[in-house]
């Protein structure tokens, strides 16, 4: 496997990791911020980003893959570039968001957390995102809510992303 | 300067959003420009206006009419026919019940004329990034008056007087929770705000952060000075992107204007506020499992005592209030103790905000009275159960809580009554279950939460709810026995007597509280494997009506699993076995033909 210190962008990222965590490194506590960065950079955390966390902030690795692995929104393996992110909370539950994530994983053919084979999506199942009202909820990405999804949206919601990118090559 | 001759507020709560609210504003912007009216109209993304089901909402002042769901294609009309005009745009007003059109809702439908707004006072009023409008609106006044004139003993006095209570789910005297706090000797102590609003169904701490951030600031820069912190931390769920950036906006503008930070309005008060966010974890929002979070380790909870008031943060003294809690803090010291006790009841004075959700037509953010009864907040304010369905349920508490039958609905809200219910006030989530909800199953649902949420510390939690949902699982698969709902009751029993957190203590509740108001609806599933709400999926079929069917392949192209088999013009047949119950045939179907059965 190519390491991600040869992988195309992955040295100035990691060069701005360095530089975040040495803005940060005396504050006390400072570990879930700094995967935060971390994840937000590289997409994921992998054993050699969290190697290069230890090393930097100067904490056992075991300490840093015990935070990761206890947190739900770390992940250890590569995501879709597209996050498709589906409410599971109560409300949500109540109106449908199963059947929503059901037609999800059948259109993209892929199971929960894993990434389509051109790695443009991968579908999550997410606490309460606090948009109860307009139950079922999806959200693709950090921003863009979709309220009131029925399986029919959802479809149209992978169909829309998919000509984003289709339209940028 | 010119002069603003429309204020137009926008509502930029979490739903809005949802619904649409960014490409209207934008087009709304664009309009103005086109017509050159950028300089007198105004334009104001305020937090959640509570009535989420009607966004993405916008209210036009000075004369307050109040236009619901509109979309980017209305906007023209808006400004063409309101703004340059003055006429009202009829097709956008809030329609009641019959059809009967009103201009201003918020003056005359119960839902908003039955909510009295303190903790949400400025949701939706004002400008959340504006730090002006805050103070314009009596903010910061608070902590002036605590800084130059009161001391930290009359300010707890005036929170025994309000008897407030916590607003995240435990609801401990926080007069006492102050005292505690400073009353402990240490050089050092540390003020957090919980706002890892984790309940699945609670959104109002979320829309306090983004609609109301400087509430969140001034509150704690209070609880500060009383308890002699110098330094606090917000811990804030990740999943609130939008809360966390304007809370960082609101707390670097406090600081600029010197009512944060070192040597506060030159009173020789310091104070630094710090946001740490959450990475998804449920637990968290437990106290001492956010104190181990912030110390950035793996969230899991501590063993009480010691309590955070002696040993909290780096093990030192810390005081740690819910959002919602700090949100009324601010108007009890402006407005005393006693003001605020006039609210509510015996037991539970003041206000709490609710989240109406799930099957209610007014689904939103509603701040009423403790002592409210449930019905008056889910039949007159909710506005009811809609397609005409019946009301099976209100679950309160998320999943340390409980399901409460209709026959109870007349039950004031009060932390004791719900707690004899077997409910609890908890975060103040309210989901509304109809006739098509299967309680055993909401049941299995908080279980499966509770059991991929448990922090796996110990043994009770960890084990018992995870052999709790094997059993749920079993009686929604119809293999359920009459012995599994004794083992149910007995496992739930040890589990919350011997749990180390609320989490594991309160885990059984669902299961509990659904067994005791809805035990036919178990003996349904277990003795004649039928799903009455036909919800769980191995005991409903769906079936096409040979009878009624004409071939018309509607429900064939539509299927998403393809399991609909016929010749045109001829009956139609499912294959349960491939049928994912997903209900898109029955919708598409133009004859009745097709329904769901439990056999």
């Amino acid at each position: 496997m190519l390491s991600l210190t040869e992988c195309p962008g992955c040295k100035e990222k990691y060069k701005e990791l360095e530089e975040f965590i040495s803005g940060v490194k005396n504050e006390p506590g400072i570990l879930i911020n700094v995967l935060h960065k971390a994840q937000e950079l590289f997409g994921y955390l992998s054993e050699e980003t969290q190697q290069f966390v230890a090393d930097k902030l100067e904490v056992p690795l075991s300490r840093v893959y015990g935070v990761v692995t206890f947190y739900n929104f770390f992940s250890t393996k590569p995501k879709g570039k597209n996050q498709i992110k589906v409410c599971l909370g109560t409300a949500c539950y109540v109106k449908g968001a199963d059947k929503v994530m059901q037609r999800l994983l059948d259109d993209l053919k892929v199971g929960m957390e894993e990434p389509t084979e051109d790695g443009l999506f991968s579908v999550h199942a997410v606490r309460c995102l606090g948009a109860c009202s307009m139950a079922p909820v999806v959200l693709v990405g950090e921003r863009d809510f979709y309220g009131r999804v029925t399986p029919d949206e959802a479809s149209k919601i992978i169909e829309k992303y998919r000509r984003n990118e289709n339209g940028k090559n | 300067m010119p002069v603003v001759e429309n204020t137009i507020l926008i509502c930029a709560g979490g739903a809005c959003i949802s619904a649409g609210e960014k490409s209207v504003k934008e087009t709304l912007e664009e309009k103005l420009q086109e017509y050159s009216l950028e300089n007198v109209i105004k334009v104001v993304e305020t937090g959640c206006m509570g009535a989420c089901d009607l966004g993405p909402i916008m209210v036009i002042y000075p004369e307050g009419v109040f236009y619901q769901k509109v979309e980017p294609k209305d906007v023209s009309k808006i400004v063409e026919e309101h703004l340059l005009k003055g006429r009202v745009v009829n097709d956008l007003l809030y329609k009641g019940d019959k059809g009967d059109l009103t201009i201003k809702p918020q003056e005359n439908i119960p839902f908003f004329t039955e909510q009295v707004k303190i903790a949400t006072r400025n949701l939706g009023v004002i400008d959340p990034l504006s730090i002006e409008e805050y103070i314009a609106r009596d903010g910061y006044f608070a902590l002036r008056k605590v800084l130059l004139e009161m001391t930290p003993e009359a300010v707890i006095e005036e929170l025994k007087k309000s008897e407030l209570r916590g607003r995240g789910g435990a609801g401990f005297p926080t007069y006492m929770k102050w005292t505690l706090a400073r009353n402990s000797e240490s050089d050092t102590k540390y003020v957090i705000c919980n706002a890892d609003e984790g309940d699945p169904g609670a959104f109002m701490d979320r829309a306090v952060l983004e609609g109301d951030p400087h509430a969140i600031v001034e509150a704690m820069t209070i609880a500060a000075y009383v308890i002699g912190a110098e330094k606090g931390f917000v811990y804030c769920r990740a999943e609130y992107p939008l809360a966390i950036e304007r809370l960082t906006i609101a707390i670097n503008k406090a600081k600029e204007y010197g009512l944060l930070g070192n040597n506060i309005m030159d009173t020789g008060f310091s104070f630094d506020l710090e946001i740490r966010i959450g990475a998804g974890a449920f637990v968290c929002g437990e106290e001492t499992a956010l104190i181990n979070s912030i110390e950035g380790k793996r969230g899991v909870p501590r063993l009480k005592p010691p309590y955070p008031s002696d040993k909290g943060l780096w093990g030192k003294p810390t005081l740690n209030n819910n959002v919602e809690t700090y949100a009324n803090i601010a108007p009890i010291i402006r407005n005393g103790g006693e003001w605020f006790a006039q609210y509510g009841v015996e037991g539970a004075r003041g206000t709490k905000v609710f989240a109406l959700a799930g099957k209610v037509k007014n689904t939103g953010l509603v701040e009423v009275p403790f002592g409210t009864s449930l019905r008056k907040l889910v039949f007159e304010i909710g506005g009811g159960i809609p397609n005409g369905k019946k009301m099976k349920a209100v679950q309160t508490g998320g999943p340390s809580g409980g399901c409460i039958p209709m026959e109870y609905i007349d039950t004031p809200i009060t932390y004791d009554n719900l707690k004899s219910l077997g409910a609890i006030v908890g975060s103040g989530g309210l989901i509304i279950m109809d006739e098509d909800d299967c309680m055993v199953d909401v049941a299995k649902f908080f279980l499966e939460f509770t059991v991929e949420e448990s922090c796996g510390q110990c043994t009770p939690c960890r084990e018992g709810t995870k052999q709790m949902h094997e059993i749920m699982k079993k009686i929604t698969s119809g293999e359920g026995e009459m012995e599994d709902l004794d083992k149910l009751k007995e496992l739930g029993q040890y589990i919350m007597d011997t749990s180390l957190c609320g989490l594991g203590q309160t885990a059984p509740q669902p299961v509990i509280s659904t067994m005791k108001y809805f035990w036919e609806e178990y003996l349904a599933h277990i003795d004649e494997k039928k799903c009455p709400a036909k919800r769980c999926k191995a005991l409903t079929r769906v079936v096409i009506d040979k009878e009624k069917c004409v071939g018309c392949t509607a429900c064939a192209r539509v299927c998403p699993v393809n399991c609909i088999s016929g010749e045109v013009r001829k009956p139609h047949e499912i294959d349960p076995d491939i049928c994912t119950r997903c209900g898109s045939c029955i919708t598409v179907c133009r004859f009745n033909a097709i329904d769901k059965v439990s056999p």
